[in-house]
């Protein structure tokens, strides 16, 4: 959707004063769930993702079940009071579509063959929402998986970059969002640069592309930085407390 | 019941005999209780409630509509929970189950009942035009106790919403004002509940001890010391004088609650 209205000033300044290249705030923190096997809570700007682990456990339905390895099954879902008018309850066709999106991405880096017959279920719920929460909630379920001892060949890692006012930006805010001109999340193994998850809406020439995915790499390894730092900062806590 | 609960019913009650309970608690006494509000931005009213391990969010929306054809000079008051699968790992996702509808029906009697909520001053244009106020629960983690849990939440968040009259100045009457203001409420009621495992009446149980309880009595009171909203669960029963106990403590324990509701919402 084209617009006249100014999202990015002509010095380079956008409506919240962030420059073209810089992030929105993040703030991670893992463990904060008692009974699940491991949790996450992350901030993102003005989202608010609570991410949780259960599994590896008896996949159910049987059916389901894969003789050769674990099935990775993640659940977004957004409260009713997370947007500006309330949501019904329940999944609807665009919480179903992330869930699987978000589901074989996570697929990808989890050592599925070691748990034959399992599940490891992924439940992401969204509280507050503020544009890019798939990639807030795939963040969240990385360092969730990890607080879950879920072996893993990485920490999967996502983030968004976009085209406002004609203009390649990194991490799309709601505005910007409503009335840019595209938008194109992005998750990736940091370790590898595979990229786990890739969707686009709106307009690009293939320079721009090149430019804006170039840009959600770079996001994703400083989002992939913070992942590392909530992870050690457990640990470490949990470590001063064994020593004690 | 499976195997692990039989164990645990065995130490649950051995500690019992001796007055003791799993977490060091006496039987009447309450976990830690901490309330947060305004926590989400995009609802009118917000609280986070933690009672022990136990971890609820209540969000409070605020929209439009037409009343109720019996009730034309009253706004709607709206109460859903979800037992969302990331708080248990018994927790599954669809529809809300029984339990899941007994919790937001047992939340929403304490909030409508007790009239906690003025709904008269709710009236747009009688019989046409009300507001709608939504109280969606989502329990995050689940450590036993969630009606009081939900119940305090809701009233947390209900004492913080502001309904955004601005914002929907379009859609209002002409005379009717476009200033924000907050939702009119009154003295809320506390509710209190407690749980029978054989012969020993336990308040606030956490997860463990409510797996095995026998039966589950929850008690709403105000601040006069009047009873306001019960609610019997379970297969198990209650003599006339457990019941009076259990009024009792909830009385006490009412006044102290209030309190920290009043000290989270700046009253």
């Amino acid at each position: 959707m084209k617009s006249d209205i100014e999202l990015i000033n002509s010095e380079g300044k956008r409506s919240d004063g962030r420059g073209p290249h810089d992030l929105r705030k993040i703030k991670i923190e893992a463990g904060v769930l008692h009974r699940a096997d491991g949790s996450c809570y992350l901030e993102w700007g003005g989202n608010k993702v609570l991410a949780a682990v259960y599994g590896p456990r008896e996949a159910v339905p049987r059916h389901t079940q894969n003789p050769l390895k674990a099935i990775v099954q993640a659940r977004y879902n957004m409260a009713a009071f997370s947007v500006e008018d309330r949501k019904r309850p329940g999944p609807d066709r665009r919480s179903v579509e992330i869930s699987k999106v978000i589901s074989e991405a996570l697929e990808k880096v989890v050592l599925t063959e070691q748990f034959p017959r399992a599940s490891i279920d992924v439940s992401i719920e969204v509280l507050d929402a503020e544009a890019g929460t798939r990639c807030a909630g795939l963040t969240a379920a990385g360092v969730a998986l990890v607080d879950a001892g879920i072996p893993m060949r990485d920490i999967p890692v996502a983030c968004a970059a976009g085209k406002i006012n004609g203009q390649v930006v990194l991490d799309l805010g709601k505005e910007e969002d409503n009335f840019g001109d595209a938008d194109l999340p992005v998750a990736i193994s940091p370790r590898t640069g595979e990229v786990l998850l890739l969707q686009m809406d709106g307009h690009l020439t293939f320079d721009e592309f090149n430019q804006a995915f170039d840009l959600a790499l770079k996001g994703c390894h400083s989002v992939s930085e913070i992942q590392k730092k909530a992870i050690m900062q457990k640990y470490q806590s949990a470590a001063v407390e064994v020593q004690e | 019941m499976t195997i692990v609960p039989i164990i645990k019913r065995d130490y649950i009650t051995k500690l019992a005999e001796q007055g003791k309970r799993i977490d060091g608690r006496t039987f009447d006494q309450y976990r830690n209780i901490d309330i947060e509000t305004k926590v989400v931005n995009k609802a009118e009213g917000s609280a986070r409630v933690k009672i022990g391990y136990t971890q609820v969010l209540v969000g409070v929306k605020i929209d439009l509509g037409e009343p109720f054809p019996d009730s034309p000079n009253m706004g709607v008051l709206s109460t859903a929970a979800e037992l969302i699968p990331m708080a248990s790992p018994d927790f599954e996702s669809g529809p809300p189950r029984e339990d899941a509808i007994e919790l937001a029906r047992v939340v929403d009697r304490g909030v409508r009942e007790s009239q906690v909520v003025d709904v008269e001053k709710l009236v747009i244009t009688p019989g046409e035009k009300v507001w709608i106020v939504f109280i969606d629960i989502h329990i995050l983690d689940y450590d036993g106790n969630l009606f009081d849990a939900a119940s305090l939440g809701a009233l947390a968040a209900l004492s913080t919403t502001i309904i955004p009259a601005k914002r929907f100045s379009e859609q209002l009457p002409e005379e009717y004002p476009k200033e924000d203001f907050p939702l009119p409420m009154s003295e809320p009621p506390i509710s209190c509940t407690a749980v029978k495992i054989n012969d020993f009446v336990l308040f606030d149980p956490c997860f463990d001890e409510e797996i095995i309880a026998d039966v589950r009595l929850t008690v709403a009171t105000d601040h006069k010391g009047d009873i306001r909203a019960m609610q019997k669960g379970l297969s198990g029963s209650f003599t006339r004088d457990e019941i009076q106990k259990v009024i009792k403590g909830a009385l006490d324990n009412g006044q102290e609650i209030r309190k920290k509701l009043y000290q989270s919402i700046g009253k």
